[in-house]
């Protein structure tokens, strides 16, 4: 176990404008609304905030944009951008700035109206000059590209996929503040409208607007504040290729050592989680991190999503908001994986709670490219 | 039958193009480690070497994986990765809705519509599978 493993804690938590924003609202509106959630969630004012953690899809430099909206002055301003798992990037660098003395409350936020943009999915990945002339469709075809070879190698079945956003359906009925609620079957999965092959539109993640917010501080301010802390036990990156092209292995992700480095830090194991937030910007990216994780063998994730394990009432929780293929999912997705494990640990989530300790947050960037694990938990030791 | 290394005033990234508009698809080999790289670069990211020297591909190789688009006003395409002989993996196109993963492929460098001249690798589908 790390010297970091439990020392800061997330305190606050906050989202706005989640599906649907305010119309006219701008990506900064929803940074500000869900900052005041969380700060008033955490019982903490704007004045306390010295850390800023943010990136963006619309702003090229997010943290000055930020700063300067909420009228902070960070002395620690980290920007790091991993596509939608820079949120989870930013916690474990938010937690090593507080441990070392560079801030003392740290922001984590972010906010899109991608939805009201009409839709447009705005982004700056390039693409690469030796992918663009082959026309796929950025970054549907990519993920499609994986899910083909995982079915090849593996015999991943298009129904298996489809347990996953049929899953998440199911959790989203139980949340109230899902986007996408009604009835889903396999079938209406493998019916719907082809976009890359192997993947249908509701193999894919939704397109809505979101903010979201998160405060983290050391342990020991945590204990005096409002909420219940929930601490950081571990956390890890990983990266190993940019295009898709470039993925070594299309079944496998760097998730392998993510994971690998979060659980070493918390001095945890898979059979010690009790719920994941996966990223789910397709269906396929949960078969695979379930397998890089540890939970289950290469290969056999298509049966373990299929077998009913991650669906309510399941004995592996997944994306028990409905995640980015139900809940939202406005350009990034990381922030909303980490605001649901915390209220799950916090024991507010309704009638989709389930009980545990011990929460897995995964976060995917580009195109199956970043990977980066956090376990978050209700003690800040085993 | 290496082609000779550009010269220091051209960067590899503009001789690949340069090399694929004008119908040839090359690819680099590390002098230290002989691996095969690919796009173009400076840098050997096995070994860190930087003797990179250029070499010819004939496009023969095998679909690693595929997925078939199909836009609503045009004929259906399928982007393919791959796996040239040489020891690369490129992005390539197959014309339609056949590509079975494992399918050998001929890659072609052919021109893009367009006032920038550009070229761009058309795969088509031979007999026989890999695996």
């Amino acid at each position: 176990m790390s010297e970091l493993s439990g020392r800061t804690a997330v305190v606050g938590v906050g989202e706005d404008g989640v599906g649907l924003a305010v119309p006219g609202s701008t990506p900064l509106d929803l940074v500000a609304r869900a900052t005041r959630v969380a700060l008033e969630d955490a019982g903490l004012a704007l004045s306390d905030v010295d850390g800023l953690f943010t990136a963006s899809a619309y702003y090229q430099l997010p943290g000055l944009d930020v700063a300067e909206y909420l009228g902070v002055r960070p002395r620690h301003t980290d920007s790091t951008a991993v596509g939608g798992s820079s949120f989870v990037s930013h916690v474990g660098h938010a937690a090593a700035a507080i441990a070392a003395g560079q801030c003392d409350v740290a922001l984590v936020v972010y906010g899109s109206t991608q939805r009201s943009d009409s839709g447009r999915l705005v982004s700056q990945s390039e693409g690469s000059p030796h992918e663009r002339p082959y026309r796929p469709r950025y970054p549907v075809t990519m993920y499609a590209l994986a899910a083909a070879r995982h079915m090849h190698q593996y015999g991943t079945t298009r129904e298996q996929l489809a347990a996953v956003a049929v899953a998440a359906r199911q959790w989203a009925q139980l949340n109230p503040a899902a986007f996408a609620r009604d009835a889903l079957t396999v079938d209406d999965v493998l019916s719907s409208r082809m976009v890359s092959s192997p993947l249908t539109v509701r193999d894919c993640c939704l397109v809505t607007d979101g903010g979201g917010a998160l405060l983290l501080t050391s342990a020991e301010r945590a204990a005096d504040l409002r909420r219940p802390p929930v601490y950081l036990l571990g956390h890890g990156e990983a990266h190993w290729h940019r295009s898709i092209t470039h993925m070594p292995d299309l079944t496998v992700t760097a998730a392998v050592d993510s994971g690998r480095r979060a659980f070493a830090q918390a001095g945890l194991t898979p059979a010690d989680v009790d719920l994941l937030e996966l990223y789910d910007a397709f269906t396929i990216n949960p078969v695979l991190f379930l397998e890089d994780l540890g939970f289950c063998a290469k290969g056999e994730g298509g049966d373990l999503v299929a077998s009913g394990a991650i669906a309510p009432g399941g004995r592996l929780p997944v994306n028990t908001n409905g995640g980015g293929l139900s809940y939202c999912h406005p350009g990034m997705y990381g922030i909303f994986a980490l605001v649901e494990a915390v209220r799950q640990l916090r024991g507010e989530a309704g009638d989709r709670q389930v009980r545990g300790d011990v929460a897995l947050v995964h976060g995917n960037g580009g195109v199956l490219s970043s990977q980066v694990t956090a376990l978050l938990g209700t003690s800040p030791t085993r | 039958m290496a082609d000779p290394t550009p010269a220091g005033d051209i960067g590899p990234s503009r001789y690949y193009f340069e090399a694929l508009r004008a119908g040839r698809l090359v690819h680099q080999r590390c002098e230290r480690c002989s691996s095969a790289l690919f796009p173009p670069r400076v840098l050997c990211p096995v070994c860190s070497a930087d003797a990179l020297r250029w070499e010819p591909s004939a496009g023969a190789g095998t679909v690693y994986s595929a997925s078939t688009l199909t836009p609503r006003d045009e004929d259906p395409y399928t982007v393919v990765l791959v796996d040239l002989d040489e020891g690369f993996r490129v992005m390539s196109v197959v014309e339609g809705t056949s590509a079975p993963l494992g399918a050998r492929v001929r890659l072609t460098p052919q021109p893009v519509d367009g006032p920038a001249g550009d070229a761009r690798l058309v795969a088509v589908v031979e007999g026989g599978t890999d695996e």
